[in-house]
């Protein structure tokens, strides 16, 4: 493949540029919540992720103490202090008494307020304010400044999601549903994918053909049908119509003729000899699968799994019709999805819980990549 | 906490033990029912007839009872259903179909899904293609490829809820968090409000699953190119092809077959396309698609079954083509096996 291009210089730095290029447009999308759910959640709306090491600036609003804590100085009333508190190391650029001027002194100078009371606010935030008058009221006086704050990461977010967002539980929902709905359809699948490659009877053909024509069937023709018929078997038997059997089963039927069509194409493939010399050796069919075909079917079942379990972890229309949204059902994507409507502009939580949900998937696909290539390979290639 | 994890170990161990002692009871059932140890002869040789007739429906047995309830049967029900009024309880023969003849948000669905076939299959075919190509020439591809096929691994809502981030909008001279508008801001243009700029904001919700995408086409092309015939390439070199030359006129043409293949599967992905617009925009702002209108007629005021279960055939009738194509394929690949 390395051939004709790559030959001048130019050429071949102008290769890797590009595919730098690509990876990041394809890599910075992802590191941007990362990075943003490790903030502090008053930084991640004051600035940009991209400027996340750099120190933040916002404006905030406070209030200096009340007047029973002047003190008299050279026949002027002085109210002094810091309004950070001691220790603090944040930096002032500017200050206000205005809303609607909330930055209109620079930090270190005076502001003059009006029948001679002076106001100073220091970068450091110490402030003085003096008066010819007694302070009066028990409301100090209202104060906005711009402050800079050094950048901060803590894991609070993934603290407040997990634990007081419901994000735990779900996560707990999700691998319920997922586990279940991977197994469930391997097992069922391999059964029906042996006999369809290596069994004799009939209308094998036929079923074969409905299978490969089931693979593209959408989803969405199935879905009022079964929900009419979960709906009617629940009020029949009493009981309740959104089941996590109910989702295993769901997802089981939306995932089988994939399973099949995967594994029948790799069962058929096996070399025919060993079956041959099994069933001269006495070994019935049920003994031939359990354990010969199943243990050499392994890389293929490890492919068919990985994407059943991606695919049931990231699912959100099968969730959304068969499961119920309480927080003893509600699973991942669904929750996620809930939290986009009602937490629209708290970005520290829809991140940290966008993180939480993507992570395992993560690390599934970063752990077995190669069996997942093969299955897109063996999946795709061939049929379609 | 506990209490869940704890139920939910007993679910799974009841629902996987469920299908494992099916397959084992049911093998152990037909063994004990015409044994073929023990006894000796014809007999022998009959119970063997027999559990030769009985297995193999053992084994496809299960798959096939749910293939009947959730594909096979939904399929036809959906049909009848589309004849049917709201409640599925009385015929009205064509009114739906009218009604999706008529209805203005159906015909945008219809429109934004044609404009999300025309855009994402070949954006994710052609930069999965030139991707491939790329990464192929220089020593760290993989690590590249393995990033851009990341997303492939994050669920449409995650990646809704990443790049809903990106399109933050904050107003004018306010800190743009949202990094395109920061983009933009930084060089003197002005933040838009990009989800809800109709028309335009289809592209920005079809960018979602074309980052997601382009690696499914990158791994499967990228394979496809790796089997080229060296020979081809290099008489090609022989004869002084440019590096264009060889793209277009040598390497695309071998691999014609799987660049249909990756944009027949993306474009029924698309056809289903639901999670992205949910999340983004549930329809508004002229970005309504087929699926996740069909999703709003099964719920709203209740649901109206029959019109939902006429946009799932208008899905389906996208879809057959792809379908026939599908069959024939395979069975000319098979060849009766």
């Amino acid at each position: 493949m390395a051939v004709a291009t790559g030959k001048s210089f130019a050429s071949r730095f102008g290769v890797h540029i590009a595919v730098l290029v690509f990876v990041a447009i394809w890599t910075i999308p992802t590191l941007g919540i990362l990075v943003s759910s490790l903030r502090d959640k008053d930084q991640i709306v004051a600035s940009g992720w991209w400027n996340s090491f750099a120190s933040s600036s916002q404006t905030e609003a406070g209030r200096l103490p009340p007047a029973t804590a002047q003190t008299q100085k050279d026949g002027k009333y002085v109210l002094e202090g810091n309004i950070f508190g001691d220790g603090a190391k944040r930096n002032i650029s500017a200050f206000g008494v205005k809303a609607a001027a909330p930055t209109q002194y620079p930090a270190g100078s005076s502001a003059d307020l009006g029948e001679g009371v002076t106001l100073q606010v220091n970068a450091d935030g110490s402030f003085v304010m003096t008066s010819p008058k007694a302070f009066e009221g028990d409301r100090g006086q209202r104060l906005y400044y711009a402050s800079s704050a050094p950048p901060k990461f803590t894991p609070d977010n993934y603290q407040t999601v997990l634990f007081s967002e419901g994000i735990g539980r779900s996560f707990m929902n999700s691998l319920t549903v997922t586990i279940p709905a991977t197994v469930i359809p391997i097992l069922i699948a391999a059964f029906a994918a042996y006999a369809l490659a290596w069994m004799r009877f009939p209308g094998r053909a036929l079923l074969i053909a409905v299978i490969i024509g089931l693979l593209v069937v959408p989803l969405q023709m199935s879905l009022i049908p079964l929900l009419k018929l979960y709906n009617g078997v629940g009020t029949f038997f009493g009981v309740p119509s959104k089941t996590y059997l109910g989702i295993w089963l769901a997802h089981t039927g939306f995932g089988l003729p994939f399973a099949i069509y995967l594994l029948r194409s790799y069962i058929a493939g096996l070399p025919r000899e060993i079956m041959e010399s099994a069933r001269i050796d006495g070994a019935s069919d049920f003994e031939i699968f359990v354990k010969i075909v199943l243990p050499l079917s392994f890389p293929v079942l490890a492919s068919f799994a990985i994407f059943q379990f991606l695919w049931v972890w990231n699912d959100l229309l099968v969730a959304m019709v068969f499961l119920g949204t309480a927080p003893d059902q509600i699973v991942l994507t669904a929750k996620l999805n809930a939290l986009l409507g009602s937490r629209g502009g708290n970005w520290e939580i829809l991140t940290t819980s966008a993180f939480i949900t993507i992570i395992v998937p993560l690390i599934v696909f970063f752990s077995l990549q190669r069996y997942f290539v093969r299955g897109l390979l063996a999946g795709s290639v061939k049929g379609g | 906490m506990a209490a869940q994890i704890f139920s939910a170990i007993f679910v799974i161990i009841i629902g996987v033990g469920g299908c494992v002692a099916y397959f084992w009871g049911a093998n152990k059932l037909l063994d004990l029912t015409f044994p073929s140890r023990g006894v000796t002869g014809t007999a022998a040789v009959n119970n063997l007839r027999r559990q030769g007739l009985v297995r193999p429906w053992l084994f496809v047995g299960p798959a096939l009872i749910i293939l009947t309830i959730y594909l096979i049967y939904p399929v036809i029900a959906t049909l009848w259903l589309s004849f049917l009024d709201r409640g599925g309880s009385s015929f009205v023969g064509l009114a739906n179909y009218e009604w999706a003849l008529r209805d203005p948000d159906l015909r945008r669905s219809i429109l934004n899904n044609l404009l999300w076939l025309a855009v994402v299959p070949a954006a994710c075919t052609f930069l999965g293609l030139i991707i491939a190509v790329l990464t192929d020439k220089i020593w760290w591809g993989t690590i590249a490829k393995s990033l851009i096929f990341l997303p492939l691994a994050i669920s449409f809502v995650g990646a809704s809820v990443i790049w809903k981030f990106i399109y933050e909008y904050r107003g004018e001279g306010q800190v743009q968090i949202g990094l395109l508008n920061a983009i933009i801001q930084h060089f003197g243009g002005q933040p838009q409000v990009w989800i809800s700029l109709p028309f335009w904001n289809n592209f920005f919700l079809m960018i979602i699953l074309i980052w997601i995408q382009t690696g499914f086409a990158m791994v499967i092309l990228s394979s496809a190119l790796r089997g080229i015939p060296e020979e081809t390439l290099e008489a090609a070199v022989i004869d002084g092809a440019n590096p264009f030359q060889i793209f277009w006129k040598i390497m695309v043409p071998q691999i014609w077959g799987t660049i249909a293949v990756v944009w027949t599967t993306i474009t029924i992905l698309v056809l289903k396309v639901f999670d992205i617009v949910l999340t983004m925009t549930n329809g508004q702002w002229n970005s309504q698609v087929l699926a996740n209108l069909m999703f709003d007629w099964m719920f709203r005021g209740g649901g109206d079954f029959g019109r939902g279960a006429t946009i799932a055939i208008i899905i389906m009738i996208a879809v057959i083509p792809i379908m026939v194509w599908n069959i024939r394929q395979a069975n000319k690949e098979t060849g009766g096996h």
